[in-house]
Order: structure tokens, then C-alpha cells, then sequence
């Protein structure tokens, strides 16, 4: 067996995967317009404790290491803590993303006390207009809050965790700053037209001149700022950010959503792309390993209309989540993709065959972009 | 470099392997380092090092071929900075 | 798993192994070392935002 390199390894596929995120509820007391799960209402079917707990010891015996818990809002469920609690237990180490609300001086004393406990929370301005533009009035103030109480507790460094759209970028110093002084960590992500964001996407995506912006950014202050490995179709810029440079979908990263389906990636939340559900035969284990969808996700891809492009290696094309919702052929560029080849394309997909999400718990309020003054 | 043909190593206690088509995981539960094993080879050695006086003798167990031993001791060395294993005293 | 198959040593990895194969290389100069082994960070790749 020959050592071949880490990205051609990863891409055939794991036994288990490395990056699984777990969406504990799609109810959420906010309804930010990117969404990425169209969260807001609670689904019936979610799993119940003893379900969630089910999983999480099949997950152990498949020794995922960590997990990402993200929602809909997920400290909402009330026995939030509970599964904190069986997931500490089993040695799973978890990061869950919230939007602050729930953190009270008392819940961040009782976080603070965990191990193997990672926080992240949303905020996606360093000022209350810009951010609550995106994530709606009065969520500015609850995320400092949340902040505040987790920094009060001693919690450790957190992770503030931004959405880059094209109102924030010019922040970017401002971010790092405020994370600084919090002594948190800065974790920056590309918008993707997931969920609401497909609605939305059009007016937050950051423009070809901020895209160079955030890769400039990136490559002066890259060290010391987590991406999720999110901004490599900005390779073809040149040099390479830090980080693995592939999409994990299917080979790394999946997503449990509320109700036990699991999908390629957490942006994927279509039909095309759901490989199984938590309650079939052979659980979570099955569907990783023998779904069909896995599986075909795992073999080498095409590079379409990019093969005439130098920068394939460096990019990989981009983003499949991002290609897919906004009416581009997954064989091919990125819409964000540097030299423009996608942007182009984009103004030839035809508008009414552009896939919707599967799923939308959007409660029934009307949302708009920058809805708020 | 930390780690030499004589030195005597063993697994950090906090330190979970997990096997894969191309070798193992080997995730470390305190500082969170995730590190790719990429050989077989390379997770037998680990798996048995502690057993062994040197890390030589660990390599002759395994028939690894002499000509490979340099990159053991780059690798060994990586994983000790890293914390996945340490020297025993 | 087959241990057994001759090695082949990707020569893009090697080369990325720095140093250590230039030191190497001095005492044993037909042998280009291997790239055993590679951290990442727990938090690569897309998960929540
Ligand atoms: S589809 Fe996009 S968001 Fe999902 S894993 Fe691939 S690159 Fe990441
Ligand atoms: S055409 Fe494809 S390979 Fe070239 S830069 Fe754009 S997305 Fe990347």
C-alpha cells in the first residue's frame, strides 16, 4: 500500500466521518434570511431524547471524535443539556453553534463546567444595524450578552462565528478585534444558498472585488482565524489558504437533521442529496458506508467546464452546495468562481429550474432583506 | 529531534485511534489534534511501541525494511510534538 | 489490509516533507522519505455556521 496524498484519501471516503454536524431542532426563536436549514417551526417528527441518545452511542462506537450540534436554535429543546451530558459522557467531544439567547449567567456556568465542550456563537455585524439586518432586531445585543455571560464564567475561548456577506466584509479587522478582546476565537464562513440563503443570496454574496478581499484577508491573518476550510474556490487566486482544499460531502462531512435524515453536507438539504435516515437498517453506520449517494460522492469527480481553466487543482471547482442552488451543473464553476466563469453562467440558469430546498420550517412571517431599516 | 531510534515511546493515555482504509485516526481528547496515520504500517508500529525497549526494536518486530526507519523517525517525532504519543521516562 | 505491496512513495508528498528528506537524502540518497503522517485542524472542512 502506497502513501498517496491526504486529499486523494480523504476523497475515497472514510469508515466514519470526520466533520459530522447535527442539526437538534429546526425550531429557532430567530429567522436570520441565510438560514441555512430554513429553521423556525419545530418538526414533529424530531427525534426524541432516547433517540438522539441512540445515536449519539452509535457515533461512539463508530468513534467519530467530535461532533458539530447546530439547529434551529438548538439549547430550545429542553433536554439540551441532557444530551450535552451523554455526549461528555461517551467521550464525544461536541461544538454547538448557537445563537446566544439561551445563554443565561447560570446556563454559562454550567457550560463553563464541561469538558470537551466547544461554543460558538452567531453574529454577523460588529455593529447592531448590520447584523441585525441579517439576523433580526435585537439579536446584536442578545449575542454580546451571550458573550459577555460565557466570558464572565470564565467559559474559555469561545468561537464567534461570522457569515461573510457583502456588508460585512469591509469588518473583517473589526471582527478580529472584538474576538480579541473577548480572547474568542474568529470563525469566518462563506455564505452558501442553502436554505433562506437561496432566497437571499443574491443580495448578501460578497462581490468578485470582496471575494479578493477575504482571500487577501485570509492570507494575512489566516493562522490565527478558523474558516471551516470554507473559502478554497479561493485558491485560484493563487497561493493556497491553509486548510484541506476539497469539498467533504459524503467523504468527511455529513448532516444529521432534526428528524434523523442524513444528507451529504449540511447545504445540502434536498432530496437529491439525502443518502438515508438514522431509523433504517444498520442505523447511521449503514447509511455512511452503503448509501448509493455516499458512495457515488466518494468516486473521482468531473471536472465538467472547468477543465479548461489552469485552476482546478487548486479550487476543485468550488462549492457543490453552491453550484446546485443556484442552477449551475455540479461538473463545473463555482458561481463565485474567480476568473467569473460562473458568474457567467449564472446569467444563463434558467430561474424557475433552480432546485428549492426540500424542507422549510420557515415560520410564517415575511422576511425580507434588510427588512429592518 | 525528539524522537531517535532509542527512545522509548508509548500512545498519550488521552489518545483514541480510530483504523481507516489508508491506516487510522489518532485524535488526541485534550488538546483536540486530529492527525491522519497514513499507513498501515505506520498504526502497527504505534499500536505495539509501548511494548517494546526502543523504538528500533519496535521497527525490527514489524519488519519494517531499514531503508523506511528515517521516516519513522520524522513521523514519530511529528506525533510526539503533537502529543499523540510521548517519550516514556 | 496488504501491508506486503512494495512501497511507492508519492514524490509531491515527499516533497513537501522539507528538511527532513534533505538530511536524509545526504546518507541515504535513493531513498526519498515518506510523508507518514499529517494533522489537520478539527474544525476544517464545512460544518454549521
Ligand atoms: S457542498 Fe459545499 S458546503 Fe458542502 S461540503 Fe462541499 S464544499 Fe462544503
Ligand atoms: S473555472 Fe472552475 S477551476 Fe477555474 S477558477 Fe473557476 S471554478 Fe476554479
Amino acid at each position: 500500500m502506497s502513501v498517496s496524498n491526504l486529499s486523494t484519501q480523504l476523497k475515497s471516503g472514510l469508515d466514519a466521518p470526520i466533520c459530522l454536524t447535527w442539526e437538534l431542532t429546526y425550531a429557532c426563536n430567530l429567522q436570520c434570511i441565510h438560514c441555512l436549514s430554513s429553521s423556525g417551526r419545530r418538526d414533529p417528527r424530531e427525534l426524541d431524547t432516547d433517540q438522539v441518545k441512540n445515536v449519539l452511542d452509535q457515533l461512539r462506537d463508530l468513534q467519530v471524535f467530535y461532533i458539530n450540534i447546530g439547529g434551529g436554535e438548538p439549547m430550545i429543546r429542553k433536554d439540551f443539556f441532557e444530551i450535552l451530558e451523554h455526549a461528555e459522557q461517551n467521550n464525544i467531544g461536541v461544538k454547538f453553534s448557537t445563537n446566544g439567547t439561551y445563554i443565561t449567567a447560570e446556563n454559562a456556568q454550567r457550560l463553563a463546567s464541561m469538558n470537551y465542550l466547544d461554543i460558538q456563537i452567531s453574529l454577523d455585524g460588529v455593529d447592531r444595524a448590520t447584523n441585525d439586518a441579517v439576523r433580526g432586531e435585537g439579536s446584536f445585543d442578545t449575542s454580546i450578552a451571550a458573550m459577555n455571560f460565557l466570558r464572565d464564567a470564565n467559559f474559555g475561548p469561545f468561537k464567534i462565528s461570522v457569515v461573510m456577506t457583502r456588508q460585512n466584509v469591509d469588518q473583517l479587522d473589526a471582527f478580529k478585534e472584538l474576538a480579541d478582546r473577548y480572547g474568542a476565537q474568529l470563525r469566518i464562513t462563506r455564505l452558501r444558498p442553502a436554505g433562506r440563503g437561496a432566497d437571499t443570496w443574491n443580495e448578501l454574496h460578497p462581490t468578485q472585488a470582496q471575494q479578493r478581499q477575504i482571500y487577501d484577508w485570509l492570507i494575512a491573518h489566516g493562522d490565527n482565524v478558523l474558516t471551516g476550510d470554507s473559502f478554497f474556490h479561493l485558491n485560484a487566486f493563487g497561493e493556497s489558504l491553509p486548510g484541506l482544499n476539497l469539498c467533504g460531502a459524503g467523504r468527511v462531512v455529513c448532516l444529521i437533521d432534526p428528524i434523523g435524515d442524513v444528507y451529504a453536507c449540511p447545504f445540502v438539504i434536498h432530496d437529491q442529496f439525502k443518502a438515508g435516515s438514522v431509523h433504517d437498517e444498520g442505523g447511521f453506520a449503514h447509511v455512511w458506508r452503503n448509501s448509493d449517494l455516499f458512495l457515488s460522492l466518494r468516486e473521482p469527480e468531473s471536472e465538467g467546464a472547468c477543465t479548461s481553466c489552469g485552476n482546478y487543482d487548486s479550487c476543485q471547482g468550488g462549492c457543490m452546495a453552491a453550484k446546485f442552488f443556484t442552477g449551475l451543473p455540479l461538473d463545473g464553476p463555482d458561481p463565485e468562481c474567480v476568473i467569473g466563469a460562473g458568474e457567467s453562467l449564472l446569467k444563463s440558469a434558467t430561474v424557475n429550474l433552480i432546485p428549492k430546498p426540500s424542507m422549510d420550517h420557515s415560520r410564517k412571517i415575511s422576511v425580507t432583506v434588510g427588512g429592518n431599516k | 529531534m525528539t524522537v531517535t531510534l532509542d527512545s522509548a515511546c508509548e500512545l498519550h493515555p488521552q489518545v483514541a485511534l480510530r483504523p481507516e482504509p489508508f491506516g487510522a485516526l489518532a485524535y488526541h481528547y485534550g488538546n483536540r489534534k486530529l492527525v491522519f496515520l497514513k499507513h498501515p504500517d505506520v498504526v502497527a508500529v504505534l499500536r505495539d511501541v509501548a511494548a517494546h525497549n526502543t523504538l528500533a526494536d519496535t521497527l525490527v518486530a514489524h519488519n519494517v525494511a531499514p531503508e523506511r526507519w528515517n521516516s519513522f523517525v520524522s513521523a514519530l517525532s511529528s506525533l510526539e510534538t503533537s502529543e499523540i504519543i510521548r517519550v516514556r521516562q | 489490509m496488504d501491508t506486503t505491496a512494495p512501497i511507492a512513495v508519492d514524490t509531491a508528498q515527499a516533497q513537501t516533507a522539507s528538511h527532513d528528506s534533505v538530511s536524509s537524502a545526504t546518507t541515504t540518497p535513493h531513498i526519498v522519505e515518506e510523508l507518514l503522517v499529517e494533522e489537520i485542524s478539527i474544525d476544517g472542512m464545512c460544518g454549521v455556521y
